[in-house]
């Protein structure tokens, strides 16, 4: 319980310097003077590249990654890496992707990158079949299993309409930077997947957001703990039979790329992108409206580049 | 010639087959079992028996070549590679670290009886009751008891590592999750192995002798082997040494003989001989002594095994699931699903002989012993239990370690293709029913999209394609409602063929530069 509690507080500590640190702009000093661009954008698209190629022109156009990742932190990255299928199926975020990521934190001066994800299918498959294994050693991260329950601890909702508590990944609690890599697809439950719903893979017990109005739980559990940095992967998208997908023809290749911090304007443009309206999509609207973030793409200002 | 080193060598030939087989049922990482367990388990008598009789072939004549050495040596088989041989040695090699050793009492009982026990288990496995061979198997049981209780105890050990190293941010070793206990199998296998202990303490080596049915077998079948141990009456002292290290019991000191039937070739004997009196010998080349044992039968009724008695009164427990709002209506499952590749019902619950290496091998630990839902014949072959897990569509590990060809597929593209059952949904328990809300785990689960989501009131709820369905079990297992689940799969009793959903190219609408926002 000791440990718990010194999660919590440290947990707490932190997001109350991250608070303050947000609101005066002292993100700055931090910054290193090169990487910081003219203009802020609340949202960066690219299109036509590599999934590699794409994050790093994506990343530069928001003052690279030591705008996010300070020395010396322990950064966690949370793919999407649900199901035992092979990368070009387009099931789990993209292998390419998520190794650049991790470069980028370690040139950026962080001590350590975990990678895991709470897995629909066997989650050792997942993990090596995904190509993402493989990514994460090549880059030197750490992989973690989320497969054990034992690593799940209570947490409060406490803005939460139908979810109120849940557990969750012990690496997101104790991390200083917490970065969310969703791959966007069609979702049989949830309309479509994309940043909100990637959240559902940090949590252990699913079961209950489908029992207690899936969108609002998705919607909810978005205002517990924001991700520093949202990259949706839409290289890959597949367009029906989601979020597993039955075969390569459930895809079209898009080659894009979504980068914010803010998870409601992200899913916003990657809905569009998938093809479909943002206030379609039942947990994005009400997200919107609990103010988690922002869905009106008019409103904000995004940067877009084609490669 | 110098027979003393025997022994030694018996011991490391038993040591390497023991332990291999032995990791393959602990292993949890599952690439050992995938990849070894054919030529791991290739001699094992029993699997391979089975497996010959379905699929003739040099792959399955593992039991033709212990035959043969059984002809030309005896029973090497006994003490070298059957893996409950062994640990029933490790077993007194342990009780001789605690108590002086003292010789078992000449055996003389059962001679009769126990071929009547292999008879009626012959009998009855032709007749398609394979009961007799699940419940006395060697391997079957060694298997069950590493399965039910080493393989806790390793995992355990696993995670209390574990999680010592993820205090210091170290995640390289991981917990493992065992999903469910059944009660029934651990509470057998652990019965089987006191029994198995206390019948090496007080006995040696009388479940081989008796009960075994690859023991008897082999005990008979070595009366004619070619070259046997034999007791040079010149040089023998009759000092006892041997009679004291023989497991089996089978040297009658008086008459300077042995049982073959009993003896189990361990060479204990070799290598104790002061006088070098013990030989290995070509029965043919010269005559020993021919005289038989007087056998005398005697208290057969009190010599009541000790897991006899195991099949009553064990009840399974099961956890009481307190629902936030209860379904209603119970799973009407009549079939339950029998693993991908073991054809039909029957041909399965003929050719399994429960020894749990597919359950142990089982990535997603959708396997798990039945007990009496295949009947009596049945009890402990594993069983499809979606309440647990569901079977992972890209796998077929079951496939590839079973040893008695149960469960066998051709290939993934085969597996993928193969109708256990057929998903059947019931309205009245659904989340989008019940509390009119999206939820549609089911079809987020399935691998074909057998399962999808269709319009209903707004919202989508579940259309099953039974024709696509492979039954697999995903909707089930991941279907969140309780206490009764809203979809299940109904056992094909004889396996089909499912359909392949068709494939439907999709257009790009988005050019290389455009933006949608």
């Amino acid at each position: 319980m000791d440990r718990r509690n010194f999660i919590k507080k440290s947990f707490q500590a932190g997001m109350v310097t991250s608070g303050a640190l947000s609101f005066g702009g002292f993100s700055d000093l931090f910054a290193s003077t090169n990487s910081l661009p003219n203009q802020s954008f609340d949202l960066t698209a690219i299109r036509g590249g590599e999934p590699d190629a794409m994050f790093d022109a994506a990343i530069k156009s928001l003052g690279g990654m030591k705008t996010f990742v300070k020395k010396g932190q322990k950064v966690v990255v949370k793919p999407n890496i649900g199901w035992d299928v092979s990368p070009e199926r387009g099931g789990n975020t993209n292998p390419i992707l998520v190794k650049r990521i991790i470069q980028h934190c370690f040139e950026a001066g962080a001590k350590d990158v975990y990678v895991f994800d709470n897995t629909c299918d066997n989650w050792k498959r997942c993990y090596s079949n995904s190509g993402i294994e493989q990514a994460v050693k090549d880059a030197g991260g750490k992989l973690v299993s989320g497969a054990s329950e034992g690593y799940y601890q209570k947490v409060d909702v406490r803005n939460g309409k139908r979810l109120t508590s849940t557990t969750v990944h012990e690496l997101i609690l104790d991390s200083d930077v917490f970065i969310n890599v969703p791959v966007l697809k069609h979702h049989s439950s949830a309309s479509i997947t994309s940043a909100m719903k990637n959240l559902m893979g940090i949590v252990w017990d699913r079961g209950y957001w489908h029992r207690n109005d899936l969108h609002q739980c998705i919607a909810d559990f978005a205002t517990f703990r924001k991700p520093d940095l949202n990259i949706v992967d839409a290289y890959y998208v597949m367009k029906k039979n989601g979020p597993r997908g039955v075969s390569k023809d459930d895809l079209i290749t898009l080659k894009s790329q979504l980068i914010s911090k803010d998870i409601v304007a992200i899913d916003a443009a990657a809905v569009k992108l998938f093809g479909s309206e943002p206030e379609s999509i039942k947990h994005i609207k009400i997200a919107h409206d609990m103010k988690v973030g922002n869905m009106n793409l008019d409103k904000l200002s995004i940067n877009r580049i084609v490669i | 010639m110098d027979f003393s080193h025997l022994k030694k060598i018996r011991t490391i030939v038993s040591l390497l087959f023991f332990i291999p087989t032995s990791f393959l049922f602990l292993d949890f990482s599952f690439h050992f079992a995938e990849t070894f367990s054919k030529e791991i388990l290739y001699l094992q008598f029993i699997p391979s028996i089975i497996s010959f009789l379905s699929l003739a072939g040099v792959a399955a004549a593992g039991f033709i070549f212990v035959i043969i050495l059984t002809l030309l040596f005896g029973r090497i088989y006994c003490s070298s590679i059957c893996p409950l041989g062994t640990l029933q040695d490790i077993i007194s090699f342990i009780k001789r670290k605690f108590t002086k050793r003292k010789a078992y009492k000449r055996n003389v009982d059962f001679v009769k009886s126990k071929y009547i026990i292999l008879l009626l288990v012959i009998i009855l496995f032709f007749s398609g009751n394979i009961i007799g061979i699940s419940l006395l198997d060697p391997y079957s049981n060694f298997g069950r008891i590493i399965s039910h209780l080493f393989k806790p105890i390793y995992i355990g050990a696993n995670n209390i590592i574990s999680s010592l190293l993820e205090k210091f941010n170290y995640y390289s070793l991981f917990p493992y999750e065992i999903k469910t206990i059944s009660l029934i199998s651990f509470s057998y296998s652990i019965l089987f192995f006191l029994g198995i202990i206390s019948l090496v303490y007080y006995k040696g080596r009388l479940f081989c002798n008796t009960l075994c049915p690859v023991g008897v077998m082999l005990g008979a079948v070595s009366k004619i082997s070619l070259i046997k141990i034999s007791i040079d009456q010149n040089h023998c002292t009759s000092c006892n040494s041997c009679t004291r290290v023989c497991k089996a019991g089978c040297i009658d000191k008086e008459e300077k003989n042995i049982d073959f039937s009993r003896c189990v070739n361990c060479f204990n004997c070799f290598a104790v001989c002061p006088s070098g009196g013990i030989s290995f010998k070509n029965q043919f080349s010269k005559k020993v002594n021919p005289s038989t044992f007087s056998s005398t039968r005697r208290n057969l009724l009190k010599r009541t095994v000790a897991f006899s008695a195991l099949l009553s009164g064990v009840a399974i427990s099961q956890i009481k699931i307190i629902p936030e709002k209860a379904s209603t209506i119970a799973v009407p499952k009549k079939n339950h699903v029998t693993p991908p590749g073991s054809k039909n019902l029957e041909y399965f619950n003929n050719n399994c002989t429960a020894c749990h290496f597919c359950i142990s091998a089982c990535p997603t630990q959708v396997l798990q012993p039945a007990f009496l839902e295949y009947g009596v014949s049945g009890l402990f072959q594993p069983k499809m239990d979606y309440q647990t897990s569901f079977c992972n569509f890209d796998c077929k590990i079951c496939s590839d370690v079973c040893p008695t060809g149960a469960i066998k597929v051709h290939s993934l593209e085969n597996k993928q293709t193969i109708q256990l059952g057929i998903a059947k949904f019931i309205k009245e328990n659904c989340i989008v029913e019940t509390e009119k809300t999206e939820c549609g785990a089911c079809s987020e689960h399935c691998p074909t999209k057998a399962v999808k989501m269709g319009p209903y009131e707004k919202i989508t709820i579940p259309e099953v394609y039974e024709e696509y369905c492979i039954g697999c079990g995903a909707c089930e297992f991941a279907c969140p409602t309780k206490p009764h689940k809203s979809i299940y799969v109904e056992g094909n009793v004889q396996h089909k063929i499912a359909k392949i959903p068709p494939k439907e190219t999709l257009e790009n609408q988005l050019k290389e530069d455009e933006f949608p926002f």
